[in-house]
């Protein structure tokens, strides 16, 4: 074999497996994953009375008084815009060091902002995950204890009994895989949903 | 209690999926029929008759490292043209415009040599015809090239004065068409079914349920800008062929993420269950690969003990870093503010700490590279792990295929020293090794270390280098170190923060990224043409075995301690450095 004949082989191959691996494959799997996990496949989006809330995968940022809160969020506003050029909210990771004078300052804050909207729990010890960003800057989920930490506070703001909000965390609520794999893990955005009214099920 | 079972749970299944698999890629590699011929075998020939290949052809190394060069070449122009052209190429719903030169060079050279460090993000930066076609071809050739050039050694170890290794095209499609695709399907398939995207719409825009507020820069007709506050009322999800993409990243040791941030984005990695299909996948193939080679050689006791060293460190590391995360920080701690102050910065709740460490040190173990929590805001010595774990030259399982050759070139030099020791000329599997294996070796060996060294090093003197830190000080510095460590071990994981998208940044990695992989690859081909040649020599009572816990813990000693000559004053000016700091 010419080095010229190898060459064209080399190349002839790499176009068989561009077909193969990039056509063929992505395709194959969109069928299927069309057909058999059409909602998953497309974003899982909750979208009641003609209104996209949003994915139920995807964390949004929530300050009211009369929500429950998630991680905290840098929102991007400058990455996406929509047609007309207005920002569009995103997320993305703070990748800072957990052990620097610079983290220390932001979380002595977060746990000063959460103690000052929280006057009914006291000097109970905040929750780590509603101090800390997530590794998507999008997580949608907290620990069952943060929901709990919040409980109080989302009662006295809204028309909801303390245990009608435990009611609705504990339905939005999901366990470790097999009791075993992953943490268990509220939904932020259903559970607000569900105060709001909007989400009935 | 739950910690603990979940960190051994996952390695328990690892061994139990791997040595399975080991058997059916060696059985598949050496052409035998398997459980899925009767679906495959067809598509396999048509291969082979469309591109004219007679399957029982056999190359000498230097021929099969042509033709693998050239094979990759291409590659890596086509995917370089494919980022530049972008723009008017089909499938682009968001109008991505071509990327710049060095970006696309570095893309390239990082796709093709199985690291996928990425100085982008995927939904801000690529088509989906760039995703398909170019980043989704790369994730299943590149790995198929490992196993390609693992199985050329083996047989060069295997085979007895013979010449040909091998032959190419057979070894690329039998890997790609029976071992990655089926596999790659299958998981895509658990993925969506937990919600992975896989499908062809534009992005989506949303109702925020809570308006967000952010200024927005506008320039007046006088050149002026002013700053005013807007509404927030909609939010974004990208979408897009990602669980295809997604599925081989993870089987093919490659790791470049659909999104910017990979396998902690939710649709990329929304529930536990998708988490433990895709991190099983991180280390099943180069776990395989042990067991394959010792088939392969007709001595699975010799695949056990190379197993049984890399699953000894990975045990090590999973612990060591476990320690460290679950310990958190005192900055984090707040003086008993903050309840069990697990250090959870840049972790997803559905994870937590045990499912985080344990994808942050497989996939560094494996040179996989892809996240499913940010390694920037580990603990000091918790984000010493993987960086050490790449900067052993990725021989922990390491890449597809090219982590078992790596380690054989360890293997090589144990062999070598410990006969020095003992007086006996080195002999390995029944074969001498001698001067040129020896030269060979040493390159496979030292490839990582010097191109992460001088890489890094060059990096800090260039005053440009500060810009890019999301950090400062000692963990700045692990910035630019982990850059370096992820390049050379052709890893692809990186401590975020850190902008890599310069024209520096992006040309010198891409060079490191491209002499890790080609130097070990090609100097693996000329030992396994050496040794295909070479007689094999009777047992003696002076040979050393290769297969008994000696050497084991032998082979483990020579690892470490190439690691650790190479790079303890680095490590102690970045991590060792910063975890006293942390301590005050």
């Amino acid at each position: 074999m010419k080095t010229f004949n190898m060459a064209g082989k080399a190349l002839a191959f790499l176009l068989v497996m561009t077909l193969l691996c990039g056509v063929v494959y992505p395709l194959v799997t969109t069928g299927f994953a069309q057909l058999f996990f059409h909602k998953q496949a497309n974003g899982d989006l909750i979208v009641i009375d003609g209104v996209n809330y949003g994915s139920e995968h995807i964390g949004q940022q929530f300050t009211q008084m009369n929500h429950l809160w998630g991680r905290p969020m840098s929102v991007d506003t400058e990455s996406f815009t929509d047609e007309a050029g207005n920002p569009l909210a995103y997320g993305w990771a703070s990748n800072k060091s957990p052990a620097g004078d610079e983290q220390e300052a932001v979380y002595a804050q977060r746990v000063a902002a959460i103690r000052a909207a929280h006057p009914e729990m006291g000097v109970t010890p905040v929750p780590v995950d509603l101090i800390t960003e997530s590794g998507s800057g999008l997580d949608p989920e907290i620990s069952p204890e943060a929901a709990e930490y919040q409980v109080k506070r989302i009662a006295a703001n809204t028309d909801w009994t303390e245990d009608e909000v435990r009611e609705i965390i504990a339905r939005y609520t999901t366990g470790r895989l097999l009791g075993i794999f992953g943490e268990p893990r509220v939904n932020v955005l259903k559970v607000n949903l569900a105060l709001d009214g909007i989400l009935k099920e | 209690m739950n910690a603990g079972l979940q960190y051994g749970l996952y390695l328990v299944l690892l061994v139990v999926l791997a040595w399975p698999l080991g058997k059916y890629l060696f059985k598949v590699m050496n052409g035998d029929r398997v459980l899925l011929s009767p679906v495959l075998h067809p598509l396999e020939k048509g291969i082979y008759r469309l591109l004219r290949i007679d399957e029982n052809e056999d190359m000498g190394w230097k021929r099969y490292a042509i033709v693998c060069v050239l094979f990759n070449l291409f590659g890596f122009l086509a995917l370089w043209a494919m980022q530049k052209l972008q723009s008017v190429l089909p499938l682009n719903p968001e109008g991505m415009p071509g990327t710049s030169w060095h970006l696309g060079f570095n893309t390239a050279a990082s796709f093709m040599t199985n690291t996928n460090w990425q100085a982008y993000s995927g939904e801000t930066t690529l088509s989906y015809f760039t995703q398909m076609l170019g980043l989704c071809v790369q994730n299943c050739v590149s790995p198929a090239v490992g196993i390609a050039v693992m199985f050329a050694l083996i047989r060069g170890l295997a085979r007895v004065r013979k010449h040909g290794v091998g032959f190419f095209y057979t070894d690329m499609v039998r890997s790609v068409v029976y071992v990655l695709m089926p596999l790659a399907l299958v998981l895509a398939m658990v993925q969506t079914s937990q919600g992975v995207i896989q499908n062809f719409s534009g992005h989506v825009e949303y109702q925020l349920l809570e308006p967000v507020t952010a200024s927005v820069e506008t320039e007046l007709d006088d050149g002026t800008t002013v700053t005013r506050e807007v509404e927030v009322t909609k939010g974004y999800i990208p979408m897009g062929p990602a669980s295809s993409q997604i599925a081989i990243k993870q089987l093919g040791t490659n790791g470049g993420g659909y999104n910017g941030l990979n396998s902690a984005h939710p649709l990329e990695n929304p529930t536990p269950l998708s988490n433990l299909g895709e991190m099983l996948a991180l280390l099943l193939i180069p776990a395989a690969c042990c067991f394959a080679f010792g088939y392969g050689v007709k001595d699975k006791k010799q695949g056990v003990a190379i197993f049984l060293a890399m699953f000894i460190l990975l045990v090590a590391a999973v612990g060591f870093g476990a320690l460290s995360e679950h310990a958190g920080t005192p900055q984090l701690a707040q003086g008993g503010a903050v309840a069990n102050p697990v250090n959870m910065e840049g972790k997803e709740t559905r994870f937590g700490i045990p499912t985080s460490v344990t994808w942050a040190t497989w996939t560094t173990a494996a040179s996989n590279g892809s996240v499913n929590s940010m390694h920037d805001s580990y603990t000091p010595l918790g984000g010493l792990v993987p960086m050490l774990l790449m900067q052993l030259g990725e021989v922990v399982f390491g890449g597809v295929g090219c982590g078992l050759y790596g380690m054989i070139g360890f293997v090589i030099l144990t062999v070598f020293i410990v006969g020095l020791m003992v007086g006996h000329t080195p002999e390995y599997l029944g074969k001498k090794i001698e001067a040129r294996e020896m030269k060979m070796a040493v390159l496979v060996c030292l490839a990582t270390p010097v191109a992460c060294l001088i890489g890094a090093g060059i990096a800090c003197m260039l005053p440009s280098t500060v810009e890019s830190l999301n950090n400062a000080g000692a963990h700045g510095f692990s910035e630019v170190l982990y850059a370096y460590s992820s390049g050379a071990g052709n890893n692809g994981s990186a401590f975020a923060g850190f902008n890599a998208n310069t024209p520096f940044l992006n040309v010198s990695i891409g060079l490191v990224m491209i002499f890790v992989r080609f130097v070990p690859m090609l100097a693996t081909l000329a030992i396994a043409g050496s040794m295909v040649e070479k007689k094999r020599i009777a047992e003696s009572a002076g040979t050393l075995s290769t297969s008994n816990g000696m050497f084991v813990f032998l082979l483990i000693f020579i690892v470490l301690l190439v690691g650790a000559l190479s790079f303890f004053p680095a490590l102690a000016l970045g991590p060792i450095a910063e975890h006293f700091l942390m301590l005050g």
